[in-house]
Formats: structure tokens, sequence, C-alpha cells
């Protein structure tokens, strides 16, 4: 096993630009691309979101220069209510694959996963190149939907069936819709490579005396979603083809029969929309997971950091995580709780559903617990790690409501449930993303991001988005419709009265989202400091020590960026797990995994060298 | 240059300019041939009409307070209490040629979404006529005609909300008749029939007028949405008045 | 820094309960027979939740103010009881609150699906299709006539694509765009969709189902209070989603009767 750590990752050190820069096997450039990727799609992402929340509260206001990407969706940069949809579903699509798949899975863990292990690079380093650049395409034949005929699709990331089938059913759902699709496809072809790549790794390339219990917490996030990830895109890509030849091929997979659309009568027959969502849901499920173990997995390897002790328990942590990936294939059928399909089966999907909420439970109880008579250190990466706890906290009690099949009669479909994800997934897996630049941009860039700023970054992050999101769920409980381009039911334009602390006033929804677009777009703003940083960082930020958080993992026993062949020639020798802080009769606050010191450890893994 | 120079220079110039000037002015001049007349007629209803439902208009409360004292019906087929058929396009099917044939209208025509109906239900264009939509109601509207699938025009879909400014659009190739539909309000229902030449619609009462008919032969088409087409064969004479009558019998 | 974040977590938390604990913005006034059971399930889960929200955010915060800005070399302590003890309240209090909820959660998922209409419910059809909800009542014969596809014809007002020529049953029937029901009698809705997928959403009735385009699905319930209330649409279905509503009339038995009477004298 130990040898083919030496073979496996066997190349000369690259010459050229675009071997060293562009078309490059080291895991650590892909790393960064993957991340590159994922600043840019979020970013875009990102101002999709402010246009939305502008024309929901704003809706006459025109977009200065929105007339110019599209004069049919935006005449006069006023947008249209198709236009909405079809940048809700390009938002939707972008944040969920290109950037909460990109950047805390692909993206750090391509950088970390093999270096955390002791290894020279991936098992697969060409595999890995290529799962970039089909990423790559991918987001490219997306963006080109915005360049097409009609637009892009205006069915939401989920493309539900029969509306993503035919393509007559509405603007966009022609051409821009086809695309979507084969972006779709070749994305998954692209994490299909990359999750080969990350369980072979890490099971065969392992250091000497790095045991699958000695291996770091985000390590193990990264293996188990990779596991997660080969499943669920083995199935959404598929699902995918069959939608392609629906559009195309005169199939009808999803499309059953007398149907009318626009007068006209569609001729396939025969298929059901049900299988769509089925197939996209026990893709979609697991996808979230994928969304959120990395980033808990990450903020895991902080806070130990941030405590200056172990966690109450390593073990706990990977077997909830083994718990809530084996659990993610069981619930599937939660999205789908009032589709039609048999009652029954809702209440069976129920039971794991609540039951997930155990794992998840122990995880935050591990990680509040641990933090009981610790050494808190804050810095930015902490801060945002310790945020992540409490969004993901926020997030998840929503779910509990969601979960429960009577209850979801009266909030599916409601901003409850918007709440509900993009606290879980929008905030805290981005927080997650977040912590880990901060902790890590110095090993990957070799120079300090500014504190100051990373501060700032926070408090108007954290304080920023509660205010976004945290409405949201007021907003489902009086039953107000999502994926609504204008807010013209009756009852959301009447106050609700307010009697507080002898206060008497009232509130209309109308109101509070105008709050939260206010709240958007400061928000928003506050994450151009954060890329000002991660820029200005790169060039002209302190020179990074090799170890500027005092940290135990493998990352942090080569230099600042580490070389191109991670430890210089000699691959480390691990003698102990991978969070000795705070070891009595140790000689520092800290010992390295790769330190050879003896030392009484409050052990778990009893393999010892 | 000196004084005189540039007096006899600018003087020039002017003269130039005025005379391209006039030369574009009277390129753009409708003149009417002075041998050119108008076809008039009738086009009547023989029999009951069919029964026009009422439109319920709920779903869009803005619309439904307008009809509230006047409430409106389904316009398949629109006649008076005297049998007169209304939104009856007549155009000439055989016998044009030449100049008249491509003659455009000097105004451009309207389609007015209002009340959430279309103004009007129906609207006669030539091939590459301009046409605007505009949208009078508080609400959003969604313009989609449907030309025949696979034809030379094509169909096209688009939002105008409220207060947007007019939409600009123009059929390339004649085409009885393109069904126009809102896909938002689903009662929303409309014809623009495309023909080369002059052509008119019927009025309430189930009058017409064709202008700028050139003397000659021809066959006179009639078009109802739900009553098919008639036609008649007619000479048009310098000088001569010609008149034309339709009857439609009813279904 | 560690202390302002404490406190910080913990305004925000006690912030976001207020709304809740104030009643600010609760779902309407129920007007159904079993809606009951959804609004007390929604309550109880609501004090779970809450109190798992509070206690682990102020928590949270009062461990971050303890802890953080200590003196270099301050002594670590372990959480009494440790992981076990964590991991065996999770599994206890988490388990016992699935069970609780699970168990006592079905009644009210029971009542509205797996209990069958009556015999006697009044028979609605309701279409959804881009973007407007339709409704058929089946007339004095108590039927409904076939639907044909290939009829329907909007701008004629033929919605359902009735041929009301060769459908005996037909010709009774009657269409309408808002739907009127007595109050205090159970209603069976019978749903189909016209094109891609709608969903019925009325907040008051405490009801809610997809409709899913070439299956026939239904649901049953009572309205008990007079009044006018929205039904939506709450799946996505194209441009005018935002738009796609229709309104729902509970009448007192004579109102219904009357109304019904009108509409049909508007076929």
């Amino acid at each position: 096993m130990h040898e083919l750590s030496t073979h496996a990752a066997n190349h000369a050190p690259p010459q050229s630009f675009l071997r060293k820069y562009v078309f490059s096997v080291d895991h650590k450039v892909i790393g960064k691309q993957y991340y590159g990727l994922g600043l840019l799609a979020v970013l875009i992402g990102m101002v999709l979101s402010w246009l939305m929340r502008i024309h929901l509260v704003w809706p006459n206001f025109a977009i200065p220069g929105l007339q110019w990407l599209s004069s049919a969706g935006a005449p006069g940069g006023v947008i249209t209510p198709e236009y909405y949809l079809q940048l809700m579903t390009m938002h939707g699509t972008l944040m969920v694959f290109f950037v909460l798949t990109n950047v805390p899975f692909a993206g750090f863990g391509n950088y970390f996963l093999p270096i955390q292990i002791g290894a020279e690079d991936m098992a697969f380093p060409r595999f890995n190149m290529m799962s970039f650049w089909v990423t790559f395409v991918g987001f490219c034949v997306l963006v080109a939907a915005f360049f097409v005929g009609d637009g892009p699709p205006l069915s939401g990331w989920t493309a539900y069936a029969p509306l993503s089938a035919i393509p007559g059913s509405g603007p966009g759902q022609a051409t821009g819709q086809t695309l979507w699709a084969i972006s779709i496809a070749t994305f998954c072809i692209g994490q299909l490579l990359g999750s080969l790549n990350f369980i072979t790794t890490t099971l065969d390339l392992r250091t000497k005396g790095m045991t699958l219990m000695r291996m770091p917490l985000c390590t193990w996030a990264w293996f188990i979603t990779s596991c997660i990830g080969l499943l669920a895109f083995a199935v959404l890509l598929p699902a995918c083809i069959l939608l392609i030849l629906d559009r195309v091929a005169g199939t009808s997979f999803f499309v059953p029969s007398n149907l009318v659309v626009s007068d006209q009568l569609v001729n396939l027959s025969g298929g059901s929309p049900l299988l769509w969502q089925h197939l996209f849901w026990f893709f979609g499920h697991p996808e979230v997971y994928i969304a959120i173990l990395p980033a808990a997995g990450i903020v895991s390897h902080i806070l130990v950091n941030s405590y200056r002790r172990p966690l109450l328990s390593h073990k706990a942590i990977i077997y909830c995580m083994m718990a809530i990936g084996f659990l993610s294939y069981m619930v599937w059928g939660h999205h789908m709780f009032l589709s039609g399909m048999n009652p029954f089966s809702a209440l069976v999907f129920s039971f794991p559903t609540l039951v997930i909420t155990i794992p998840a439970t122990i995880l935050v109880l591990i990680w509040i617990g641990s933090l009981y008579g610790a050494n808190l250190q804050i810095n930015s990466a902490s801060l945002f790690a310790l945020g992540f706890i409490s969004m993901f906290v926020s997030g998840g009690v929503s779910g509990f409501f969601l979960a429960q099949p009577s209850i979801d009669v009266y909030l599916h479909g409601t901003y409850f449930v918007v709440g509900h994800f993009h606290m879980v997934m929008g905030v805290a897996a981005i927080f997650g993303m977040f912590a880990g630049t901060y902790f890590w941009a110095p090993k990957m860039f070799g120079r300090m991001m500014n504190e100051t700023w990373g501060k700032i970054h926070f408090w108007g992050t954290f304080v920023g988005t509660y205010c976004i999101f945290m409405p949201f769920h007021y907003l489902g409980m009086i039953g107000n419709v999502r994926r609504y381009s204008a807010f013209v039911d009756d009852y959301l334009q009447v106050p609700q009265p307010v009697s507080l602390l002898g206060l008497h006033f009232s509130v209309s929804p109308i109101e509070v989202h105008e709050f939260i677009s206010i709240a958007a777009l400061f928000t928003g703003a506050v994450q151009l400091i954060f890329v000002y940083n991660l820029i200005y960082s790169r060039f002209k930020g302190t020179p990074a020590p090799e170890n500027p958080w005092q940290g135990t993992s493998l990352e942090w026993a080569t230099s600042s960026p580490p070389p191109w062949d991670n430890f210089g020639g000699r691959l480390p020798v691990v003698y102990h797990d991978p969070y000795q802080y705070g070891i009595e009769g140790a000689s520092g606050d800290f010992v390295m995994q790769n330190s050879s010191e003896h030392i009484q450890t409050v052990r778990e893994d009893k393999k010892v060298i | 240059m000196n004084t005189d120079n540039w007096i006899r220079t600018s003087g020039i110039t002017i003269a130039l300019i005025a005379l391209m000037a006039l030369a574009v002015l009277k390129e753009h001049t409708v003149q009417a041939a002075p041998s050119e007349s108008s076809v008039t007629g009738t086009v009547k209803l023989e029999g009951t009409p069919p029964h026009q439902r009422p439109i319920d208009m709920s779903k869009e409360p803005s619309c439904a307070a307008v009809h509230k004292a006047n409430p409106v019906a389904t316009e398949t087929v629109v006649a008076g209490a005297d049998g007169g058929l209304k939104n009856v396009v007549v155009y000439i099917s055989d016998g044009l040629s030449g100049p008249a044939a491509t003659e455009v209208a000097p105004e451009t025509p309207s389609w007015d979404q209002k009340g959430c109906q279309y103004i009007p239900h129906v609207m006669a264009l030539n091939p590459n006529e301009h046409f605007k939509v505009t949208n009078s109601d508080p609400t959003s509207h969604n313009i989609h005609p449907m030309p025949q699938p696979g034809g030379p025009n094509h169909e096209w879909n688009k939002s105008q909300p409220s207060g947007a400014p007019p939409i600009d659009a123009a059929w390339q190739s004649p085409e009885v008749a393109i069904h126009v539909k809102c896909n938002i309000h689903p009662w929303m229902s409309g014809y623009m029939v495309v023909v080369k030449g002059p052509y008119g619609v019927s009025d309430d009462k189930g009058s017409f007028k064709l202008d700028n008919v050139p003397p000659g032969n021809y066959t006179l088409t009639a078009w109802q949405e739900s009553l098919g087409t008639q036609t008649q064969k007619v000479t048009v004479a310098v000088g001569k008045p010609t008149s034309v009558s339709f009857t439609f019998k009813a279904k | 820094m560690g202390k302002l974040l404490a406190v910080t977590l913990i305004v925000i938390a006690i912030g976001s309960a207020i709304p809740i604990l104030a009643h600010i913005w609760v779902p309407p006034a129920d007007i159904s027979t079993h809606g009951y059971q959804i609004d007390e399930q929604m309550s109880d889960t609501m004090v779970e939740a809450g109190i798992c929200f509070l206690a682990a955010q102020i928590i949270l915060g009062v461990f971050i103010w303890v802890f953080s800005g200590r003196k270099p070399g301050a002594k670590l302590r372990t959480f009494p009881g440790g992981a076990k003890g964590l991991v065996g309240a999770a599994f206890i209090l988490v388990g016992l609150e699935v069970i609780i909820l699970g168990a006592f959660g079905k009644k009210a998922w029971a009542t509205i699906y797996f209990t069958p209409p009556g015999a006697d419910a009044l028979p609605v059809q309701v279409q959804a299709g881009q973007f407007a909800f339709y409704f058929r009542y089946p007339g004095a014969d108590g039927k409904f006539g076939p639907l044909h596809p290939d009829k329907i014809n909007e701008a004629n007002q033929n919605i359902f694509g009735l041929d009301v020529d060769h459908d005996p049953d037909s010709k009774d029937d009657i269409v309408t765009a808002e739907m009127g029901v007595p109050a205090n009698k159970e209603i069976h809705l019978l749903m189909h969709a016209k094109d891609v997928g709608h969903s019925f959403y009325v907040r008051e009735l405490r009801i809610q189902q997809d409709f899913v385009p070439g299956l026939d699905l239904s649901l049953h319930f009572t309205a008990t209070k007079v009044g006018r209330y929205e039904i939506v649409c709450t799946q996505l279905c194209g441009l005018g989603h935002y738009n796609m509503k229709a309104y729902l009339n509970v009448m007192s038995e004579p109102d219904y009767e009357a109304w019904i009477k009108q509409q049909a004298s508007m076929q």
C-alpha cells in the first residue's frame, strides 16, 4: 500500500505555462481552478439574486443595461415575469451545482485531501484534470443559455417535467432548457470522475501511519461525500439524458398523453412526470448533503484548531457523517409528499427524515460541548466556523417542520421552504467555504489574508444573512407562496397588526420583502470586501509561515504553498491522531501528526507506530 | 477663403440640401393614383348567432372590476340586432398585381390590451406592415401569437408588464389567420390576418370598406374566425363605386 | 470579539423567536374540519423546535462568552459526561421527539388521505392549466360528461373540452371560473391538469395537493366558514404562475343554490 504512494502520483514537474497553470495534473492547481470557477459562479449567482430581489419589491425598476442581455426578457431594463423565473432558474442551478458542489468538495477537497493523507497527488491525476475541464465545459454550456433565442429555462433548478420536457410550454423552454440538460449531464460526468479519484486516493494512498481513523475530519467528509456523489450523480446523469431524449428524440419518458399546451395537443404519450421527480430527488437529496458535509468537515477541522483541544469524540463525528450519508438515500420522497405519489409512502419517507435529525444533533452537541472548557481563539476562520454552527441549527430546526407530511400540507411551496434551504445551503455551507478560505488561503497562496477585513466581512455577512433568511420563515407561516415573480395575491397586500411591548403598528408582507431585499443588497455589497481581500492578499498579503494557525494536520507540515510534489520528495510518517491540541505533558500546546514526540494521548485509535 | 467665396459656397450647399430634401419628401408621399377607387359592402349573418358565453374574469380582479357593469362575452361570432356580422376581414384573394399589392397604410396599427381583452379583436395587416402592441391594463399580459407551425411566420411569446413600452412587430408573410392569445388570461383571444393588398374589417353594423383598389377583376374573400370564408367575384371600374355583400350562415 | 459574537448570537436568537412568541405572523384562521390537527401539530413542533433552537444558540453564545479571550495557559476542562452523555442525550431526546411527532402526526395525514370521502360528498372537478383554474359541476344528472382534450377551445370558453352535442351527460355540466361550495358540506375535489404540473392550495382550508399531468387525483374537505378565499397555484408552471389563482366562495346553502342556478344559465 505504501509503495503505491510513490508510484501513483509519479509525474515530472511541469515546465510550460499551459502545463503549470491551465492543463495541470497537479491536484493543487486543479483545486484552485475549481475554487476560481466556484467564485465566478457565486458572483454571477449573487448578482442574479439581486435582480430577483429588486424585481420582487420594485417591479417597475429598470435595471440599466439588462436589455442588452435580453431585449425580450427585460424590455427597457424592466424584468418580465418569465425573465424573473429564468434568472431564478440560473441562480439555483449555478449555486447548487457550480458553487456548493464545486468549492467545499472539489475545490478544497482536491487541494487538501492528498496533502492531509500524506500523498504526492491524487490516484488518477489525469482523470482529475479531465474532471475539472469537463465541469468547466458544463459551466460554459449553462451560461450560454443566457445568450440563445428565448434565453435560459424557467423551470427552476428542479426542472420538473412536463414543463421541462415540452419545448412549447414557455419562453426559454426550447433551446435554453436543452442547454441546461446538457450542462448538468456534463457536470455529472465531471463529478463522477472526481468522486472516483477521491475514493481511490483516500483508500489507497495514505502515507505510513495514516490509518483511516487518523485522517482529519475534513478528509473524512470529502471521502464520505465522494461516496454519496458516486451514487447520486450516477442517477442524475441518465435522468438528464432521458430528458434530452424527450425533448429532441420524440420519446416520452416523462410526458403523459392528452396534454394540451397553448391550444395544441402534444403528440407525446405514455410518460410519467413522477418518474422525473423520483429520479431527480433520488439525486437531489443526497446532493444537499454533498453540499453540507464537506462544509461540516471543514468547520470541524477549524473548530478544533480554534478550541486548542480535541473534540469530545472524533469517532462520533465520523460515524455521524457516515450515518447522514447513508440515510440521505432514504429520504428523497420528502420533497414529494404532495406530489400525488401513494400517501402511505409519505409516512415511510418521513420517518428517516426525522431520524436524520439524530446524527445532525450529535454533530451540533459535540461542536458546542467541545467548546466547554476550551481555549477559544477568535480569528476570521473561527468566526465563520462558529457562525456555521448557529446557521446549521437555524436551518436544521425548520427542517423539523417540513419533515412531517401533515405540516408540509400547509408549508410546502411557501417561503418557509426557501428559508430552510437557504439557511442550510445558502448560508451554512457558504460559511464553511469562507472559513476554509480564511484558514487555508495562507497555505494555498503563501500569503495571509487581512484579518480586519475578514472580521468586517464576517459581521456584515452574519447579521446580513440572518436579516435576509430568518424573515422568510415568517412569510412562509402566513402562506406566502414561493417562485412567484410578483406578489399579486390579496392577502399579501394586507398589513398584519403587531402588538409588542405596548407598541402597536402593522407590517405588510410586501414591506418585509422590502426589508429583505435591502438586507440582500447590503450583504451582497459586503461580499465584495471578501473578494477584494482575496485578490489583494494573493499579491500583497504578508508572507505566510508554514503553520500560521499552529495546526496539527499534515498540510501544516509543509511549506506555504507546498512544493509541486507536496512534501519535497520525502513523504511524512504519521505518529498521532489528527487533533492533539492541549495535551498534558506535551512540549507545546499542540503536537503535529508527523511529530515523533511521544505523548500520552486521549486516544481512540490504538494503532501506534 | 474670402467672404464672397463663403457666401457662394453656402448658397450652393443650401440649394443642394433643399433639392435633396424635396426629392426625399416626394418619395415618401403616398399618392393615390387617380384611377384607384373603393370597394364597400356589408357582411350579414343568416340565422341565430351561436350563444356567446359570458366571460368570468374573477381571477383578475382589476379587469373584473372594469366589466362589472357591462359583462363581456366571447367574441367568436359577434352579430348585431340587424344581422350585421362584425370582425370579418375582407381582402382580395385573386387578381392583384403590381405596386398596389405592397401598399402600406400611413398610420401604425395598434393592438391594445385593455380590460383583459384585445382591442381590436381582429386586426388585418399587410406583410411587413409594422404594428405596435400596447398594454393599457394595470396587470401584466403575455402576447403569444401562434402562426402555422413550420411556416414562414415565426411564433413568439413575450410578456408585457403594465406600463411597459409598446412592442413593435411585423409579419413577414401572408397568413389567414394568426391566432393570438394571452397565456396569463386564457379567455383573451384575437386574430391577426395578414394579407397582400387592400383589406377591410367589418364593424358592428357589418360594414366594411377597401380603399385604394386599382381597376380590374378580382376575387374577394371574407374570412370569419369560426364561420370560415366566403368568396365573391367583383369588377372595379374607374369612377364607379363598387359594392359587395357577403352572407354567412349560422352553424 | 468573542464576547461580541456571544451577545449578537443571543440577541439574534431571541429576536428571531419574538415574532413567533408574540403570534405576530400566524397562519390564517382555519376554516376546515381537519385543519385543527395540522395546527396542533404545528404548535407542538414549534414548541419543540423553539426550545432546541433557543437552547442551542444561547448555550453556544454563553460558551463563546466564557471560553474566549482566556488567559494563555488556562486550564482545559471537559464537558461533564463527555461525548457519551451527549450522544445518549441526542438519541433519547431526539428519538422521543421523532416517535411522538411521527406517531401523532400520522393522524392529521390520515384524515386527509386515508379516509375516503362520504357517499354524499358534493363532487366538483377542477382543471388546472396555464394559467387558470376552472371548475365543473355535474349538474342535475349528477354525472360528469367525458372530456375530449382535442376539443379544448379557450377562445370559445370550452375549457374542459366538452362535446355537448354528442355527450348527453355533458349537457347539464356547469363550468365556472370560481369555485362555489356550500358551507359544512363535504366536497370531493377531482383534480386533473391540462398541460404541466400545478398545485391547489387554500391556506385557510389547510389543504394542498399537486396536479400531476396524466394522473387523476382527488382531495376531500369540508369548509366551515362562509367567506371568499384564494386558491393559488404552488407548483411552478410557467411565466404566469404568479397570477394563477381562483376564488373559493363558501356560501350558505340557499346562496349556493342561487349561485349554481345563475352559473347554469350562463353556460
